[in-house]
């Protein structure tokens, strides 16, 4: 085994430039994939976000009497899809909305009188925040004859879930592209290693060499650079992620175990790489 | 320990290079394999480290047959023999000490084992001294010593030796020479292929000559049926 870990070390010490190329195109195969997956995640993260928000929105027409308004409250927090329901007075609609919406401010000072309408909020328990539910939640609203629209946020949550889908399909496309021309680089270097070892090969196999023991070098020489890559990619996907973070929007970066699995596939690349290469290459040497 | 038994070698672009090749060696034997440039020398000894496969015929050493052998077994059968030829075929980047035991770390031998070995052998070859030596800080007979003790390293039965001196002075050959009969004295059979008459007349070991890859003659059968032993005729 010893001698194995050996060989593979000197082997970039033996081809620093191709060694280097090798490592620098799994690297950056491997940002690809994470600088979408980066983006993947942070949508992700935000529709999970929007969807602990779903809420379903009932205003109600103007001059609804507050006696009716609260006996459907009862009504609707009885209904199984529904965790809370709360009351919003035309009042507490306005304040809310010159808090949230401060770039108004002025508008709002000058009107005359409060144009918002008052409304019932409806949160929706975690299993049943899908649009279907929502929609039956919705329609059941509607049936109330005093509730004038409502408004929910499906199309919103359909918006980012078609955004995040995106990403990951874009990234696993051009990912997956940039992974075969690595495996190919690395096959490559790993070949050319072989043809420069040919000699010492037809010694090793003279003095009787299994070809297991012959290749063991060369896979661990793959998924060294291969490991190598995954680390660099992680490196630059981190500084690609603190210019996101100072310079456009708060963004969350990978967990320990996203980072783990990008450098564990560059060392499957790498390793894969050599054997592809090894195995047909030996057999001429 | 060594049997060719009718055994015939294609070129790969046609002719023969061995045709109807037939000998015997017995366990701790010596002799000479000798004949012109081409004639067939360095095939025999290829066959005999499976190296390549005879086209027809039967080729059998240290209990391995090597005409019907899987390609897994050939490393088994490689490590029960000592090769050496006239390039020396040493790594340029190790010294004498580390291309020594290089034979034994492939086949996954403890360090401890392999350290003393190492000394035992090159003490043999009576380059002790200059184990941490390059090979191209060595002479030539040097580095062929330094070849012979990898070959011996693993204690092999049979030791075939490729124009072990066609690169080295008077001296040095008679240096490698002599090593290659200590071995031999030891009770390792060896077949010295070699165009070196004056060599081969200086003793009186058996003789097997090539001659366009056939055999035409064998001092094991026609003078010296003794020394040849039970398996020397076919």
């Amino acid at each position: 085994m010893n001698l194995v870990i050996r060989e593979a070390f000197i082997a970039f010490r033996r081809a620093p430039l191709l060694s280097a190329l090798s490592v620098t195109t799994i690297a950056f195969s491997l940002f690809v994939v994470g600088l979408f997956g980066l983006v993947a995640v942070n949508l992700q993260r935000a529709l999970r976000a929007v969807a602990e928000r779903v809420e379903v929105v009932a205003y109600l027409l103007p001059g609804t009497p507050i006696e009716a308004s609260t006996l459907a409250l009862k009504d609707i927090e009885a209904f199984p899809e529904v965790a809370s329901a709360t009351y919003v007075t035309e009042e507490q609609a306005l304040s809310k909305a010159k808090r949230e919406l401060a770039e108004f401010r002025d508008q709002y000072r000058e009107l005359e009188r409060n144009p918002l309408p008052a409304s019932i909020e409806v949160r929706l328990k975690p299993g049943f925040r899908d649009p279907q539910h929502v929609e039956a939640v919705a329609d059941r609203l509607r049936g109330f004859g005093f509730v004038e629209d409502v408004r929910y946020a499906r199309d919103w949550v359909e918006k980012v879930e078609g955004l995040r889908r995106i990403a990951t399909a874009v990234g696993l496309v051009v990912g997956t592209g940039f992974a075969v021309v690595a495996v190919i680089i690395i096959g490559t270097t790993i070949r050319m290693a072989v043809l420069q070892r040919g000699r010492e090969i037809a010694i090793m196999r003279l003095v009787g060499a299994t070809d297991g023991f012959i290749r063991q070098p060369f896979l661990l020489q793959g998924a060294l650079k291969g490991t190598l890559g995954g680390l660099l990619a992680i490196g630059l996907s981190y500084a690609a992620y603190q210019l996101i973070t100072r310079f456009l929007l708060q963004a969350e970066f990978f967990s320990p175990q996203q980072g783990l699995a990008i450098i564990g596939f560059g060392a499957l690349i790498g390793f894969v790489g050599s054997a592809i290469s090894v195995g047909r290459h030996l057999r001429r040497v | 320990m060594i049997k060719l038994t009718n055994v015939y070698k294609a070129f790969p672009k046609g002719g023969l290079a061995l045709k109807d090749v037939s000998f015997h060696l017995a366990k701790g034997e010596f002799a000479f394999l000798t004949g012109h440039s081409g004639a067939g020398k360095s095939t025999v000894l290829k066959l005999l480290y499976a190296e390549d496969r005879p086209t027809s015929g039967e080729v059998r050493v240290s209990g391995y047959n090597v005409t019907e052998m899987r390609p897994r077994e050939v490393p088994q059968l490689r490590r029960r023999l000592g090769v050496v030829f006239q390039d020396f075929r040493l790594l340029e980047d190790r010294t004498a000490e580390e291309n020594v035991a290089f034979a034994l770390e492939v086949t996954g031998a403890r360090r401890s084992t392999i350290s003393s070995r190492v000394i035992r052998v090159l003490t043999q070859v009576g380059l002790a001294a200059k184990a941490a030596a390059y090979p191209r800080e060595l002479s030539g007979g040097e580095q062929q010593r330094v070849a012979i003790a990898r070959a011996l390293v693993n204690e092999p039965t049979v030791f075939l030796a490729d124009e072990p001196t066609g690169n080295l002075d008077e001296r040095a050959t008679r240096g490698v020479f002599q090593l290659l009969r200590d071995i031999n004295a030891s009770g390792t059979a060896v077949l010295m292929a070699t165009h070196d008459l004056d060599l081969v007349r200086q003793t009186s070991y058996r003789v097997i000559e090539l001659q366009e890859g056939a055999l035409v003659f064998d001092s094991g059968i026609d003078e010296t049926p003794e020394r040849a032993g039970a398996g020397g005729g076919v």
